[in-house]
């Protein structure tokens, strides 16, 4: 049974190591690098070779006790279990996690997203027995547009309000490099400006050969220089004093929540971008279906409408209410 | 409806009241007729559909959607039209709307059976932001925090005209308002406006500040009457017939029409609605009953019977009074009243008094004996302005009664607080266990809604749709403006504008009130 290959803590039993702990654990599996998954403290730290940069880069060099790093499709084995990553699309190195034992398989697939970003390695599907899903956006509310026509939205501001500056609220690990690259790709090469925060982030993206283009530092900059001009910001700085500094800037926002004009207005937002780094409802129900794992257990989010889902569709199915993933608190990150 | 969507969501998401001025005054200008009047309408309210409704939007959807999962997502999203745009799952490959004024002539002459179809088809050829829009026009209620006043601003910036001129014509005049924006291009005159059968805007009070007002104030300007516990209504009896009006000018003579039907003369009367038998106010609540429904029935008429109490008047006839001193216009309402004696209009008394300290006395009594609300002060040589001029009308409500009662359940808000847990219903004690006496939703600052947003999903015991049900811990000080006998309620109660006015983090729940403290403030008749 997959089931007592992992139990609902995203504990591999037989070799004692978990996936994502919120407490410091002898062996962790890290997913990926964003804060409510790789935490540091642990023993010893399974992960890509990424997200080891990326861990690295945002706690320190000696965050964990030690780190293995596991290529992309390259299968571990443990005593009489295989550990292999496959790309979860969600940000630079972030994987789903295959475990394999006595001809059962189990995938915890971290965060992912099926759209295209070229800051990310793409999604590869894995087929399982056991499916450990998130659903982030676990409503069927949830349709994302394709991320080049919400770019399009954005540029079509930027060139209609010359004397404005465009701040974007995106997170600083994943959100903010992949509206670089999508703004670079839509033929936007003129200079984008930073907060301080993102500037170390989107240097390892650089370094690790992924191409951002011309970035400048915010603070660096003087207002007449930043009219007409795009500066990403952690959302938390969208209406700090930082965001003074802007020439009257159109306050953007770069989320999967963005959707929802009410969330959007209740941050102020004017500009709400649909950029999201998860699956919408309807990737959610294809990915359930091409896995075509038999027992889905769902965690992170909203869980209530893809149990029943699930359900309906003959699956057994279980929401995982683990502790220390962000809740609707933390939704500038998705 | 391209144009359109994209006016409706700029004015949804810009803050900057300046940029929704622009913006309007530019779709105005570059929106032909009748699409802009139409537009107008929407804004404005003026708009409403026969058979597209809420619940047929809803159905429509219903017939596409699992009703649990949109049950989930209309709890998460705290917004139908929003849920509808964003759940409908068939997209078209290319967007092609009708105009805005070929999809209201749809919507008011397809079949109530074709409807829904036509609805279906409409959602699946629109654009994301135009599904939204869409679906707010046919729902009404855009709440998009957009006032009539700041779209009679843009009308006049517009036009070059003074806003005052706008509202003087805006109540005669109809969707979809040729005649308004021929003036406002100079094409035309100014639409010509019977004055003694329209809508004025009205004259509002200020609350009275205890600590300063009274003692800067000469008791012998001021005359003071009960204030009285309905809905303030304008009653145009003019030449084209009779129209009653709330106080933000919506005609509501529909739902009354014992009153329409009954009354007589010509005059425009300043004054509460209620509902009672022999001119006897009965609690707020009957009232409620009458309210929501836009047509009575034959029981409900019976049953709760309407009436009008008169304060004031602004036309004699077809004669302005306006700028009259109220003691002047409360003679002429006296006189007019004498020649046209009414079945369904009485006046409101005027209430003698020497000094504020006798009428505090007079307020006190007719609080605990009356369940009144206050009393109103008017300053006698006061002209009838619309508004809130300073220092003319004043209310001095009754002091507030405040009783501890404990967090039963918590529902998540709408619109802007849709993502917290901000409708709270609170309960008193009887007999070890306890019984919800009233809802609040008001009172307490975005830091504290945060706070209890969190205790609430840190203590929540159970779940019924969007209702959670939370441990039985939390003590709120609820101020209310009366207790009324309510025959609707396990607990025989219901509290007139209830408020969180303090939360108790400190008190014990089984300190809060019992159910016999509540029942002793109702007032005995």
């Amino acid at each position: 049974m997959p089931q007592q290959i992992l139990d609902s803590q995203l504990h591999i039993r037989s070799i004692d190591s978990y996936i994502d702990p919120a407490t410091p654990r002898e062996r962790a599996i890290i997913t990926h690098g964003h804060a409510d998954h790789a935490r540091s403290g642990h023993g010893s730290v399974l992960a890509t070779p990424d997200t080891i940069a990326i861990m690295k880069a945002r706690y320190g060099e000696d965050c964990a006790g030690k780190f293995q790093p596991l290529d992309f499709g390259e299968a571990l084995a443990i005593d009489d279990v295989t550990i292999t990553f496959y790309p979860a699309g969600h940000i630079l190195g972030s994987a789903q996690v295959l475990i394999e034992q006595a001809g059962q398989r189990v995938v915890v697939t971290g965060d992912y997203k099926r759209l295209p970003d070229r800051t990310s390695q793409e999604f590869e599907l894995v087929k399982c027995d056991l499916l450990v899903t998130e659903a982030t956006f676990g409503l069927p509310v949830f349709q994302h547009p394709p991320a080049e026509r919400e770019t399009a939205r954005l540029l079509a501001s930027v060139a209609g309000n010359p004397e404005r500056a465009h701040l974007i609220g995106a997170y600083s690990l994943g959100k903010a490099q992949r509206v670089i690259g999508l703004l670079r790709d839509a033929g936007h090469d003129a200079p984008i400006y930073l907060h301080g925060a993102m500037i170390r982030l989107c240097e390892l993206y650089q370094e690790r050969g992924i191409a951002l283009g011309d970035l400048g530092h915010a603070t660096e900059a003087s207002k007449a220089d930043l009219a007409g001009q795009v500066v990403i910001a952690p959302p938390s700085a969208l209406k700090d004093r930082w965001s003074r500094r802007l020439p009257d800037p159109v306050l953007a926002m770069a989320s999967g929540w963005m959707s929802v004009k009410q969330r959007a207005r209740q941050r102020g937002v004017e500009l709400p971008l649909v950029i999201s780094d998860h699956c919408d409802w309807n990737e959610l129900l294809q990915t359930i279906a091409e896995t075509e794992a038999e027992t889905v257990w769902v965690t992170h989010g909203r869980e209530d409408a893809l149990v029943y889902y699930c359900r309906q569709q003959g699956l057994a199915a279980e929401p995982l209410n683990i502790q220390g993933f962000e809740d609707e608190g933390g939704e500038d990150a998705a | 409806m391209k144009r359109f969507a994209q006016l409706l969501e700029l004015l949804a998401l810009t803050p900057s009241r300046n940029r929704k001025l622009e913006a309007l005054v530019d779709y105005f200008r570059a929106t032909p007729d009748p699409d802009r009047g139409l537009a107008l309408a929407v804004l404005t309210g003026a708009l409403t559909f026969k058979n597209v409704k809420p619940a047929l939007l809803k159905e429509t959807v219903l017939r596409e959607v699992d009703p649990h999962l949109f049950a989930l997502s209309y709890d998460y999203v705290g917004d139908l039209g929003e849920t509808i745009a964003l759940i409908w799952p068939h997209h078209a490959k290319s967007h092609e709307l009708p105009s805005l004024a070929e999809l209201i002539e749809l919507f008011n002459t397809t079949s109530k059976k074709d409807l829904p179809d036509l609805i279906a088809s409409l959602l699946t050829s629109a654009e994301i932001n135009e599904r939204w829009a869409l679906v707010k026009l046919a729902t009404g209620g855009l709440r998009i925090g957009l006032s009539a006043r700041l779209t009679k601003t843009a009308l006049a910036q517009m036009g070059g005209k003074d806003v005052q001129a706008v509202e003087e014509v805006w109540h005669g005049i109809s969707s979809p308002y040729q005649e308004l924006f021929d003036w406002l291009e100079d094409k035309a005159e100014a639409p010509q406006v019977d004055p003694a059968s329209r809508f004025h805007p009205l004259m509002l009070s200020n609350p009275v500040d205890e600590a300063k007002d009274l003692e800067t104030l000469d008791p012998a300007d001021f005359a003071a009457e009960w204030k009285w516990d309905g809905i303030r209504v304008q009653l145009v009896m003019g030449a084209d017939g009779v129209s009653l009006f709330s106080r933000t000018g919506d005609d509501i003579g529909g739902a009354f029409p014992d009153i329409v039907e009954s009354v007589f003369g010509r005059a425009v009367l300043d004054g509460e609605l209620l509902v009672g038998e022999g001119f006897d106010p009965a609690p707020f609540n009957d009232l409620q009953q009458r309210l929501n429904r836009k047509t009575p029935t034959g029981p409900m008429l019976v049953k709760h019977p309407a009436f009008i109490r008169a304060y004031d008047m602004l036309f004699d006839g077809d004669e302005d009074i306006r700028a009259l001193p109220w003691t002047e216009r409360r003679k002429m309402l006296e006189a007019w009243f004498a020649r046209n004696p009414q079945q369904r209009i009485d006046l409101s008394q005027i209430v003698p008094f020497a000094d504020w300290q006798e009428l505090a006395g007079i307020r006190k009594r007719g609080a605990d004996e009356n369940g009144h609300e206050g009393v109103m002060l008017k300053r006698r040589q006061s002209v009838y302005v619309p508004g809130r001029p300073k220092g003319e009308w004043y209310k001095w409500k009754r002091d507030p009664n405040i009783v501890d009662a404990v967090l039963m359940y918590a529902q998540r808000g709408h619109g802007k607080r849709s993502s917290y847990y901000s409708d709270y219903t609170f309960g008193a004690w009887l007999d070890g266990e306890l019984v919800p006496i009233g809802k609040a939703y008001f009172g307490f600052t975005d830091e504290e809604l945060r706070q209890l947003d969190k205790w609430i999903r840190g203590n929540t015991t159970g779940s019924f749709g969007p209702v959670r049900e939370v441990r039985k811990q939390l003590v709120f000080e609820v101020a209310f403006d009366s207790a009324q006998k309510s025959g609707r309620h396990k607990s025989g109660v219901a509290l007139r504008f209830p408020r969180i006015s303090r939360i108790r983090w400190d008190k014990p729940a089984d300190e809060a009130a019992q159910l016999d403290e509540v029942l002793a403030l109702i007032p005995a008749t």
